[in-house]
């Protein structure tokens, strides 16, 4: 008995067991990174938020009283969903970048003279740095006449504009910056989706007496489907953690009127150190992107692709 | 006639044809250039107010090109804040991000492509559930961490973070698999045991997608804001971003000379790295969707 035991144990240790243990070994220092920064702190982040923790004092167990204060009460529910308010405001430069960075890839797509040029000017700002972009576009949205968005309107002959200082342009003047440094990223997304659809149905279109239009409407946008949706998901999710911008030129500001939810935690956690509060955040955020991550691999699995 | 008729026809459809194909392309390149001047001129616009002196920076109507180049700015600028420590700061912490993920992604993918072993599926699942929880869902918790560990505030705190990436793992798995069997077997036989294999074999034959890795991971911790903005609460601990953004914040927002000149110098070493490596970069995006962090 303890014989046929050993040679079975040996014969699984032949079968799994070095090869498992090795390949355990090689994952080892990912999942110890992982588990410490990843999943530890998801899962402290549920027990964390059903806590009252205002550092430096302990942690106290409330229950839900967090996810209370930030739906129903009258002070935290506001300021809670005038964030989540602001994220989606902000996130409607999605589908305005998704347009532009759509006519630009046609563009880019086509055999014409200094296309690459452009490709390397469009994603310049994709590349540069989203501090860096914002400390330039401060001084583009300056409030004086010099400020160059305000020169811009002058030349027009309209009157010049607080930009970032006014509550109600705060936002719409982080969208357009948004867009601005977006767009080199959808572009080459864009690129790639429309070189992978196969040029004979282009040909079967023209002989069709199908026009650009017709080409574009009944062709490249269906098959583009996929890519255009990928893209629009991951921008809301992108939008939905944009920071540093609103860190650096608005502080949330004026008047919250650029407080998304980001920053809301950020506030939260780093300003009032109201670590509970701030957790309970994090969670609705997580369940936010969760969402939105599911949708995009339901559809991106369940699309049929023609050919 | 009718021949005739047919020809003056398919002449005409021709040349509308050829008309609106010529219009089409106008439309397009008008579009195009209207872009790329919008795209560019933030640029330029930085380039050209980091040279002005503060009386041309506050004129109207502004000028394009400064009267007097003033790059002086760049000096001021330069010895306003510690920028060098903050250079210094960056290049270490990026550097050994990106060092360090490529050797964890390296083995991990390779564990993923070549072996076979117990629940496999269920750590890969593991793995690429990591991609859906950002820096911004666990900063509260990932914080408190590092304070338990007193590693705020050090560059342990900026660096271990961060060195694991599920996508980089998935990156160079995909690409791992392309090795041939054969070649692992003909190793084997040669007595080559798995590692030296890896290291010997399939590290030497996947040096573009290396390259891709670590570009990635080097531009996206060069540029990361959120983590290094919490963790560091000492100047001297701080990077090149979390600097400029004191820098600019704590000047009473009126050297905009400086301003400018320092974000040309903060942002100008990323822009250069991408004119040399351009064309692997936007492969990398276009083949696996993502960029950095």
């Amino acid at each position: 008995m303890m014989i046929r035991e050993q040679l079975l144990r040996s014969r699984w240790w032949h079968r799994w067991g070095e090869e498992t243990f090795s390949a355990y070994l090689y994952l080892l220092p990912s999942l110890l990174v992982f588990g410490a920064f990843v999943f530890f702190p998801l899962i402290f982040s549920f027990y964390a938020s059903l806590t009252r923790w205002n550092l430096p004092y302990k942690p106290s167990f409330t229950g839900l009283e967090n996810y209370r204060y930030l739906f129903t009460d009258e002070i935290g529910s506001r300021d809670f969903f005038l964030a989540i308010r602001n994220s989606f405001y902000y996130a409607l430069g999605v589908p305005l970048n998704m347009v532009i960075s759509l006519l630009v890839a046609l563009f880019l797509n086509q055999r014409l003279r200094g296309v690459g040029i452009f490709r390397t000017a469009f994603f310049l700002p994709t590349i540069t740095s989203t501090v860096a972009i914002s400390v330039v576009w401060m001084w583009i949205y300056h409030p004086a006449d010099y400020g160059l968005a305000n020169t811009i309107l002058l030349e027009l002959g309209l009157s010049p504009l607080r930009w970032l200082r006014d509550p109600a342009l705060a936002m719409p003047g982080l969208i357009v910056m948004g867009i601005w440094h977006g767009m080199g990223y959808n572009i080459i997304i864009f690129l790639a989706g429309l070189q992978n659809i196969p040029h004979h149905l282009y040909e079967a279109a023209e002989i069709d007496g199908a026009g650009i239009w017709a080409q574009f409407r009944k062709v490249t946008w269906p098959l583009l489907g996929p890519t255009t949706f990928y893209i629009v998901v991951i921008g809301v999710i992108n939008s939905l953690k944009a920071f540093a911008q609103m860190d650096v030129m608005t502080q949330g500001g004026p008047l919250g009127a650029t407080t998304t939810i980001t920053y809301f935690l950020y506030q939260e956690a780093f300003e009032r150190f109201t670590m509970g509060r701030a957790s309970a955040v994090a969670c609705v955020l997580f369940a936010l992107l969760l969402l939105l991550t599911v949708i995009q691999f339901k559809v991106a699995g369940s699309r049929v692709h023609y050919e | 006639m009718a021949s005739q008729a047919g020809a003056v026809a398919r002449t005409n459809l021709w040349q509308s044809k050829r008309a609106r194909k010529i219009a089409f392309a106008a439309f397009w390149y008008v579009l195009l250039g209207i872009t790329a001047v919008m795209v560019m001129m933030p640029y330029l616009w930085m380039v050209s107010s980091s040279l002005k002196d503060t009386g041309e920076l506050f004129t109207y109507p502004p000028t394009w090109m400064p009267q007097v180049l003033r790059f002086q700015n760049y000096v001021d600028a330069w010895n306003a804040a510690p920028f060098g420590r903050y250079f210094f700061n960056s290049v270490v912490v990026a550097a050994a991000v990106t060092v360090g993920q490529l050797v964890t992604c390296s083995l991990a993918a390779f564990a993923f492509a070549r072996m076979n072993f117990k629940g496999k599926n269920l750590m890969f699942t593991i793995f690429i559930s990591t991609t859906m929880i950002s820096t911004q869902v666990t900063v509260v918790p990932s914080y408190l961490v590092l304070k338990e560990l007193q590693w705020l505030d050090k560059y342990q705190g900026l660096i271990v973070p961060f060195l694991a990436n599920a996508f980089g793992v998935f990156m160079l798995r995909q690409y791992f698999m392309t090795i041939p069997r054969d070649l692992e077997d003909a190793a084997r036989l040669d007595g080559c045991g798995r590692m030296r294999f890896l290291w010997t074999v399939v590290l030497p034959l996947s040096r573009p997608v290396l390259a891709a890795q670590a570009l990635f991971a080097f531009m996206g911790n060069w540029n990361s804001y959120l983590w290094p903005l919490v963790v560091t609460t000492s100047e001297r601990m701080r990077t090149l971003q979390i600097g400029l953004r004191y820098f600019v914040s704590q000047e009473g927002g009126t050297q905009w000379g400086l301003f400018m000149a320092a974000t040309v110098f903060v942002s100008l070493p990323v822009v250069i790295f991408y004119f040399v490596i351009q064309r692997s970069f936007v492969e990398g995006i276009a083949s696996t969707g993502l960029k950095g962090v």
